[in-house]
């Protein structure tokens, strides 16, 4: 008797989806609880989880362009558009020197996965998103490119599509007209893989990890250090802290 | 006066039937398996009719949701259906029966966004990033 | 009229209709060729993110909103001479709000996708907002045009034209705060900025109700009536003052604020073309010029020096715009205070922008659209405005 309860079960499972808010025709909802009811095993982001990442900028080096390398690789971020200023940079590396004492620094700068993203407020047709799991992401399929997110990044973490491309890596979708930005390589993450830029750094500077889980190396390390949120007085409580500046 | 009724309502109880044979038609293009081994996700006539709306939905389960290894993906679709002679879901040409979905598409006057952001060509890898631009490092 | 003049005057209608007709077409044509292209051949990048259009789009949306305070004087307060121009008021609302949102939607990286931005609404979204007040400003406009226009309707023009001017309000300041909630960026932290875009709604809307009046005026061969005409000019005065009180405490602000002076002394100091414009354009061209042209006595009088000071504040209008949102996105966002930043992706960096011929040609095409919309609105609808002076003056509305 079991497994039709289970059939049953997945379909008021689809049924209820169905009724939450998707439009779904008489015929089409059978098809998904068909579907579901012998599907594959699916996994969702959670709540739970709180994806963030430190970056030791002791260990970073001005010289080291690998995180960049490796994000550009891994989402094909390969596009030559004649003006640099319209290429798309997900991760960017920044040196500073600080004013008054002439102290170097350098790190990656890229999406800080606010808790409070300003990009989710002003996005008019809520393609920008927070997921479950803490990371900003840009729906694509219903992005109309008006470009207020990027206006209201306090990171300038956004870039903008401006040419069509035909060499997307069929696991991360890009297109022209629409803005994107740095998804901690969701599709990565979801397969239980570290982003590429924290697998590629030569230093191991980038930590990645859950910060809800407390036996985290991330959560372990943000108690021993002391960290920094990049313009914490926006208090956007960002998930990428630096350490070191 | 009541024939001219009469006449009407045959008329608009059998238009159905003329959409019908038009459609029958329409979703019968000369298209290409490319893998005929093996079994598409649900049978050939509900993959017809449905796999725009089963395509949406699973879109934003996997998008908002984060569901992933769900049965329905698109470049799963792409993987199985692309032409072993061009690599690819679409044929560049209208009438080549090739390019599995823009063949279809074509026929039925269909236009897809899709292939804008998401890569028409199975197993596609791009090639190596290019190093980042020049001219504004110190 | 005789037969030959009309005739003629028919002549010169369609060919002023097709005259905009063709500049619309152009922008529209250029915004298809941004659409294929992608925004690559704009002068737009990820820096400066919106561009000319979008100058363009925002001074079309504010004065169409502005224009129609020429209309509200008239019903709300009651004002006659107000109340004969509220028609026209009406129809350059419609027109402009109608051009302005055209070019937003035009310069949209995925313009196709016009119904999702219907059918999706984030209500958090300023400009959320905004898609439900422009739809909802249409609305009410038109009810409001139907109220003025047919004669049953008359005695609910009283609270349409009041429900029109509290909506107006409500939508410049949504244009406003679509800047005002940009906490992110140097220029846009200042909460004046939406009572500011309300006051420059004022000026230019009624800045461009004065030149398309002339224009109007020219055709018909009528003159304003003098007092009208000094009315209108001194009420003009007022808001070109009221936009320098309200620009001169948004920048002393700034000023006032140390980690603003940077962004002041590039706008108003080292900016390169930006002070040019500033000081240039919208001050001395926009503003002075206007007022002096107003005021002193040897021009006050001078035939024409209304509508040429109307379209020097236009004028100033675009030059102060140009200011505020590329001015505003050129100056670097200050992301790590007291050190200098440098990167590949031009942080720490000053922008600079062209804007590309496409641009330019979807921003008057903007302009077309709103001019075509006005010259075949006034001749079908036939909404000159006449005064009745006998009228006016036996009532003592034209005595001061
Ligand atoms: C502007 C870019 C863009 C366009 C256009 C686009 N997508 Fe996507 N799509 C994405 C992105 C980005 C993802 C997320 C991929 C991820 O998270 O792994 C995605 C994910 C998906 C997924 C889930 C992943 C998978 O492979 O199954 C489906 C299904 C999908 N899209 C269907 C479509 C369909 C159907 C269309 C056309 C109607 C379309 N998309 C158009 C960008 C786009
Ligand atoms: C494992 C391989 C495989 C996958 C994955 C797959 N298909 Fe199929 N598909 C097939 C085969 C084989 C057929 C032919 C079935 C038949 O005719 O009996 C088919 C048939 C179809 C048809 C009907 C064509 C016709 O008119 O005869 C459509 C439409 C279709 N697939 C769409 C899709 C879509 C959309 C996806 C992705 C969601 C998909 N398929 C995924 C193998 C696959
Ligand atoms: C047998 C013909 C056929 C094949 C093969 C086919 N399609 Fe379709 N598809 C259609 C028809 C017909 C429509 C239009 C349905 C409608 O308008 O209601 C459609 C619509 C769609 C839509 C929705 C478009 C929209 O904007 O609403 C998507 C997405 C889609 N197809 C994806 C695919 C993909 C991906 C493939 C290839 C794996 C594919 N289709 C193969 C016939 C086909």
């Amino acid at each position: 008797m079991n497994a039709p309860d289970n059939k049953r079960r997945a379909l008021l499972a689809t049924a209820g989806v169905g009724a939450a808010g998707l439009v779904v025709a008489p015929g089409i909802r059978l098809i998904e609880a068909a579907t579901a009811a012998d599907a594959p095993k699916t996994t969702l982001a959670s709540s739970k989880v709180r994806w963030g990442m430190l970056v030791d900028t002791t260990k970073c080096k001005s010289d080291c362009n690998a995180c960049v390398t490796a994000c550009n690789k891994e989402n094909s971020i390969v596009e030559e558009v004649a003006d640099p200023r319209q290429r798309s940079q997900w991760v960017r590396k920044i040196d500073l020197v600080e004013q008054r004492t002439g102290k170097q620094h350098s790190l990656p700068m890229m999406c800080q996965h606010c808790t409070n993203p300003p990009c989710v407020d002003v996005c008019p047709t809520g393609a920008s998103f927070k997921r479950a799991d803490g990371l900003v992401l840009v729906d694509r399929h219903i992005c109309i490119g008006c470009r207020y997110c990027m206006m209201a990044c306090p990171y300038k973490a956004r870039s903008f599509v401006h040419e069509p491309l035909t060499t997307q890596n069929p696991e991360m979708p890009r297109g022209v007209g629409c803005v994107e930005s740095c998804t901690f390589c969701v599709q990565r993450i979801d397969r239980g893989l570290q982003p590429a830029c924290t697998e590629a750094c030569p230093e191991g500077a980038m930590l990645f990890g859950d910060l809800n889980d407390d036996n985290s190396a991330i959560a372990k390390r943000l108690k021993e250090v002391a960290s920094t949120q990049v313009r914490a007085e926006l208090k956007l409580d960002t998930g990428v802290r630096y350490q070191g500046i | 006066m009541s024939r001219a009724l009469t006449f009407l309502a045959a008329l608009t109880l059998a238009l159905p039937l003329f959409n019908a044979a038009a459609a029958g038609e329409a979703a019968k293009p000369a298209i290409v398996i490319a893998n005929p081994g093996t079994q598409c996700i649900a049978p050939p006539e509900e993959m017809r009719r449905d796999h725009m709306e089963m395509l949406k939905h699973q879109r934003n389960r996997t998008m908002r949701l984060g569901e992933r290894g769900a049965k329905v993906s698109l470049n799963a679709c792409v993987d199985c259906h692309a032409s072993k002679t061009t690599g690819s879901v679409l044929s560049g040409k209208q009438s080549n029966p090739d390019g599995f979905c823009e063949a279809c598409h074509a026929f039925a006057a269909v236009k897809l966004d899709c292939w804008d952001c998401h890569q028409p060509k199975a197993g596609y890898k791009a090639a190596e990033a290019t190093p980042a631009p020049e001219g504004s490092k110190p | 009229m005789d037969y030959a003049s009309s005739r003629a005057e028919e002549k010169k209608f369609y060919l002023l209709a097709a005259l905009g007709a063709l500049v619309s077409a152009i922008g529209i044509g250029a915004a298809l060729y941004m659409e294929h292209h992608g925004h690559a051949v704009t002068g737009m990048n990820n820096q400066i993110v919106w561009g000319l259009p979008h100058v363009f789009a925002i001074f079309l949306v504010v004065a169409a909103s502005g224009v129609l305070n020429v209309a509200s004087i008239g019903s709300v307060f009651g004002k006659t001479v107000y109340k004969t121009r509220a028609k026209l008021a009406g129809l350059l609302c419609f027109a402009m709000l109608a051009a302005g949102l055209v070019v937003i939607l035009l310069d949209l990286g995925r313009a196709d996708r016009i119904m999702v931005a219907a059918t999706h609404v984030n209500l958090t979204s300023v400009f959320g907002w905004n898609m439900i007040l422009y739809p909802g400003m249409f609305a009410i406009v038109f009810v409001y045009l139907w109220t003025l226009m047919e004669k049953r309707m008359y005695p609910y023009s009283k609270p349409a034209g009041f429900a029109a001017f509290i909506w107006r309000l409500m939508l410049t300041t949504g244009t406003g705060s679509i800047f005002g909630f940009l906490v992110a960026r140097q220029a846009y932290q200042s909460a004046v900025i939406a009572p500011m875009f309300i006051i420059m709604s004022f000026a230019w809307g009624l800045a461009v109700f004065m030149v398309v009046q002339k224009a109007m005026y020219l055709w018909n061969g009528m003159t304003l009536h003098p007092e009208i005409r000094n009315r209108l000019r001194k009420l003009l005065a007022v808001f070109v003052g009221a936009v320098f009180y309200f620009v001169a405490v948004y920048h002393l602000t700034n000023l006032y604020f140390a980690k603003q002076t940077a962004f002041e002394h590039f706008i108003l100091v080292d900016g390169g073309i930006f002070p040019q414009l500033f000081w240039g354009g919208w001050l001395c061209v926009g503003t002075l010029a206007p007022l002096a042209l107003f005021f002193l006595p040897g021009l006050k009088d001078m035939r024409g020096s209304v509508t040429l000071a109307s379209l020097l504040i236009i004028v100033g209008a675009f030059c102060q715009l140009y200011v505020f949102i590329i001015g505003g996105e050129a100056f670097p966002l200050e992301i790590f205070p007291g050190r200098t930043a440098t990167s590949t992706f031009f942080d720490g960096r000053i922008d600079q922008y062209a804007p590309s011929l496409p641009e330019i040609l979807l921003g008057l095409g903007g302009i077309g659209i709103a001019f075509t919309m006005t010259v075949v609105g006034v001749r079908v609808l036939r909404f000159l405005p006449e005064d009745n002076i006998a009228k006016l003056q036996a009532a003592g509305a034209l005595s001061d």
